[in-house]
């Protein structure tokens, strides 16, 4: 029950949200922070009771829902999805914590970010392929509306740009999905059962066929470059808790989506992909990072460097899955870091993007040329800024260093040379990173920044609490490799 | 004994000649009485046919007329439409001289397309069509003070004219070839390989005369048209009866033709361009029952898809029936949203809807939503199960040109719902009162309901099947 609990919780306050109009703007907030932490318990007892010797699946919960078609509520984590699932909580609760300007629709906009997050969980919890799909889909409708309600810039267009790119990948994502179906024997869309029975393992040209539509639909939502072109206004034209969100939760989809559809279920023709995958990974790091050092706005140049990221997240996932047996060391360990990459991604740039909302809701402005010197009026804004800036480029002892070292080490040991070309982009972030801190925080301070507010309780623990996790990952990654390698075992072979 | 099968069609008629003759009697202020008469008959046939739904599917009456599943199904849909849009007319008719005589129009309309789901019969399907045909048009025109509406009748009469002309030519043709009109004749017959030209000939003309029913290119245009000027209770039920009739008569007379005919790619490249059309057209209406016409007419296209692998895999009638069941509910459940605004048509009227009637807007919401085919709604069903069935059928390109066409779809239904949205203090308009509502809330939730019930809605559609002459 309980990760039914983390799901139906956050939809039925979205719902009580929706239904009754006696909402003030303060009471829903707080009610969306009291809910979203349910589902936030959920996964921390969901963790306490995941046994790192068992089976691949547990906590698994099943209900038939459609049995004609072979579809049931089934829900079940592995330590991949439970992590990753852990850290989407933690970040919807930040997110419903963080200061926002509703512009006076306070309950249709928390109504929203719960509904978002029930989809959202419910994407890392099904174990289901067409619910993993139903909820997949979902998280579109609520983030098109939390951008086009609540964004600024053009938000409409940014909106609606969104939706129509996401929903063509998504499409082809259900068409793969029906490929793999069909070829399975009683029908069914269990996840187990498909991982078992490797439905289209020597299925030759069929098979590439629907690999191929698995991976336009998980790169489009990852993305990765050259799909990636609806991420940048999406990002910058939404409000800052659902860039965060957008960056911590939904781009998790994309490489989640690939290690357990994809990776698991059709194991040998992913190894054919995985190298090409891997260079489409490459590109986007060292686009993704090029690109974000020419942007003049902070949050195009985090929503750049998330590009940059998920390559880095991707590449590890390839590496692990280039051959089906041999290496296992080495691919365990790309896994497990991409894995880490997702997390921490989900940490760090989450926290980059409220910090972002915090600039807006001071200067109204992205430009970071407009800001400078702000480190004497607001030194916890430059304190907290300047670690996951750090983070985010891999300094060690962090959580970023902690998944970027794994997938390198990982990737190193299957293809060399890429993960040799790849080192190129964290000179590169490095070197955007400092130069935004330096532009922000130090020289000139211009006249009109002088009494800029601190940061405020709501924001300083809310920052506080996601960084603090960065740095507990970066210096005892333990907690989540035991938890992840529980995964990788099964995933990489050699159990 | 064979009278009793027809026992709901003959409520139905019954049930309409009384309605025209109580009109002339009853006070024009209780002509309402006639459309509460027109819901009990319509809910009395549908409570037949479903009792008799475990009975072999079998021919009746000389083996012109099936009663099978797949025409069951279809009389629950069409039955069904036909009670929302009773329900959603009589203070849209209230002013009418004729409201009374409205009624009836709308059995025989319901009478005409349940006659082409279950005709076995070339002569019966054209009986079928013409009675749908022309009391669609009359229904159409109701409003013949007011020029849209004459001229959406006018053009759906025109229309309607050529492709009926064409379809008994067709019908003719393929007497002239085989000399049968009932399908246990013709399958006889077209077994033993008729002249290919002149079944080509005969074939097409055939399918035109159902695609003008199914709305389907190319003699579609009278949809956008209807559904713009046509009272709004009347769009709701002309653009789904007349579809689900067609599409059930396309179904069954195509499981009859020959192999030889490569008849499944004629019917592919009918979808594809329909859907397409139809999408591309309704791009940039600024019209919201218009944009829901053309709406209408790609939904058509993606019906045609079951059709083409319709007797090669099993599951074709089910995802046909299930896509069938889903365009209705989310069809009517959209008009009625705009039956309630009192028949408000310009998209801009709607703006800042959201904020003024937020339960009106979700249902439209809900609507165009189940439409694009997203889950958990009911239209999301349909549109899987018509991609499977045409991957399974080898068709996968036909499900690629709809996963592009549902994306382009996409983008329209996307201006309607950032219009609804929108920030605007609106004028506070009246609304059409609670029945209109009522309806509204009930096909609203359906949409919804029949998604998360799916089970139960594949289960009846996959229990139909269409009766085989041997």
């Amino acid at each position: 029950m309980i990760l039914t609990a983390a799901l139906a919780v956050p939809l039925l306050g979205a719902v009580a949200l929706a239904f009754w109009r006696g909402w003030s703007q303060s009471a829903a907030r707080l009610w969306a922070i009291g809910i979203s932490v349910i589902p936030l318990v959920a996964m921390a007892v969901a963790w306490w009771r995941f046994d790192t010797s068992g089976t691949m699946f547990q906590l698994v919960e099943e209900v038939e829902w459609v049995p004609s078609l072979g579809m049931g509520f089934r829900l079940g984590v592995d330590g991949i999805a439970l992590a990753v699932a852990a850290m989407s909580a933690l970040l919807f609760t930040g997110a419903a914590a963080y200061p926002v300007d509703t512009r006076g629709s306070a309950r249709q906009y928390y109504a929203w970010i719960l509904f978002l997050e029930a989809a959202s969980l419910g994407v890392f919890l099904a174990l289901d392929l067409l619910l993993f799909y139903v909820f997949f889909d979902l998280t579109l409708v609520a983030m098109y509306f939390l951008i086009a309600g609540w964004g600024h810039g053009k938000p409409q267009r940014a909106a609606l740009k969104f939706f129509i790119y996401t929903l063509f990948g998504s499409l082809f994502l259900l068409l793969a999905i029906l490929g793999l179906y069909l070829a399975t024997d009683p029908l069914t869309f269990d996840m187990r059962e498909l991982i078992a029975r490797q439905p289209l393992a020597g299925a030759g040209a069929i098979a590439n066929v629907v690999m191929a539509a698995f991976l336009l639909g998980f790169i489009i939502k990852t993305p990765l470059a050259p799909f990636h072109t609806w991420l940048p206004s999406a990002h910058v034209d939404a409000p800052a808790p659902a860039s965060a969100i957008l960056a911590g939760v939904l781009l998790k989809m994309g490489t989640y989506g690939l290690i357990r559809i994809p990776y698991s279920m059709m194991a040998d023709t992913f190894a054919e992909w995985a190298l090409p995958l891997a260079v489409l990974a490459l590109i986007s790091i060292i686009y993704g990072s090029l690109v974000a050092l020419g942007q003049k706005d902070i949050k195009r140049r985090i929503a750049y460097t998330s590009i940059n990221h998920m390559g880095y997240a991707v590449l590890g996932i390839a590496a692990a899955g280039a051959l089906l047996t041999g290496s296992e060391a080495a691919r365990s360990m790309a896994l497990t870091g991409a894995t880490i990459e997702m997390v921490a991604h989900g940490l760090i740039t989450g926290s980059l993007f409220l910090i972002t909302g915090s600039f807006w809701q001071r200067g109204e402005t992205y430009d970071f040329a407009a800001y400078g010197g702000l480190s004497a009026p607001t030194p916890k804004l430059a304190a907290l800024t300047t670690l996951a800036a750090f983070a985010s480029l891999g300094l060690p002892g962090l959580a970023g260093f902690v998944a970027e070292f794994h997938i390198l080490v990982g990737t190193f040991g299957v293809y060399p040379w890429l993960a040799a070309i790849a080192l190129l982009g964290l000179l590169i972030t490095a070197a955007l990173f400092l130069r935004m801190l330096q532009s922000l925080f130090f020289g000139q301070l211009p006249e009109r920044w002088k009494s800029m507010p601190d940061l405020n309780a709501a924001e300083f623990s809310v920052l506080g609490i996601l960084l603090l996790l960065v740095v507990v990952i970066g210096v005892y990654p333990a907690v989540l490799i035991d938890l992840i390698e529980t995964s990788t075992g099964w995933l990489v072979g050699g159990q | 004994m064979p009278v009793a099968d027809l026992l709901p069609e003959l409520m139905v008629l019954i049930g309409a000649a009384a309605i025209v003759v109580s009109a002339s009697f009853l006070p024009h202020r209780l002509h309402w009485l006639c459309a509460v008469a027109a819901i009990a008959i319509l809910l009395a046939s549908s409570v037949v046919v479903l009792l008799r739904w475990d009975n072999a599917a079998q021919l009746t009456f000389f083996g012109v007329w099936a009663l099978d599943g797949g025409a069951g199904f279809a009389k629950l849909l069409i039955f069904g439409s036909a009670i929302v849009a009773s329900a959603l007319s009589p203070q849209w008719m209230a002013t009418d001289r004729r409201h009374g005589e409205y009624y009836g129009l709308v059995l025989f309309a319901v009478l005409g397309s349940v006659m082409m789901a279950a005709a076995a019969d070339t002569m019966e399907l054209i009986v079928g069509i013409l009675l749908s045909s022309v009391t669609g048009y009359a229904l159409a025109g109701y409003h013949r003070q007011w020029s849209p509406a004459q001229e959406a009748a006018m053009k759906y009469f025109l229309i309607g004219a050529l492709a009926n002309a064409l379809l008994v030519v067709g019908v003719v043709l393929l007497f002239g070839l085989t000399g049968a009109t009932g399908y246990s004749e013709l399958t006889v017959a077209l077994a033993a390989d008729p002249d290919p030209w002149v079944m080509t000939v005969a074939f097409v003309l055939i399918l035109i005369g159902l695609a003008f029913k199914l709305g389907a290119t190319p003699v579609h245009m009278w949809m956008p048209d209807v559904a713009q000027a046509a009272p709004a209770p009347v769009a709701a039920l002309v653009t789904v009866i007349s579809k689900v009739g067609a599409a059930i008569a396309l179904a069954r007379f195509a499981m009859l033709l020959p192999g030889n005919l490569a008849w499944p790619w004629v019917i592919a490249l009918m979808a594809t361009l329909t859907m397409t059309w139809g999408n591309l057209a309704a791009l940039w209406q600024t019209n919201l029952r218009r944009l829901l016409g053309w709406s209408a007419v790609s939904q058509s296209g993606y019906a045609l898809m079951a059709i083409v692998v319709i007797g090669a895999v099993d599951q074709a009638l089910a995802a046909l029936l299930v896509f069938l069941a889903g365009y209705a509910v989310a069809n009517l459940a959209a008009f009625s949203a705009v039956v309630y605004l009192r028949g408000r048509t310009e998209l801009d009227d709607y703006r800042g809807l959201a904020r003024e009637r937020p339960w009106t807007a979700a249902v439209i919401i809900l609507a165009l939503l189940s439409f694009l085919g997203l889950p958990p709604l009911v239209g999301f069903f349909g549109k899987l199960l018509l991609f499977s069935v045409v991957i399974e059928g080898g068709y996968a390109w036909l499900a690629v040109v709809a996963v592009v066409n549902t994306v382009v779809s996409l983008f329209y239904y996307l201006r309607v719902i950032a219009t609804l949205v929108l920030p605007r203090q609106d004028q506070g308009a009246a609304d059409m009162g609670w029945p209109a509502g009522l309806t509204m809330t009930v096909t609203g939730g359906m949409i919804l309901g029949l998604g998360l019930w799916a089970n139960g809605l594949i289960n009846l559609a996959q229990s139909a099947m269409l009766f085989l002459p041997e």
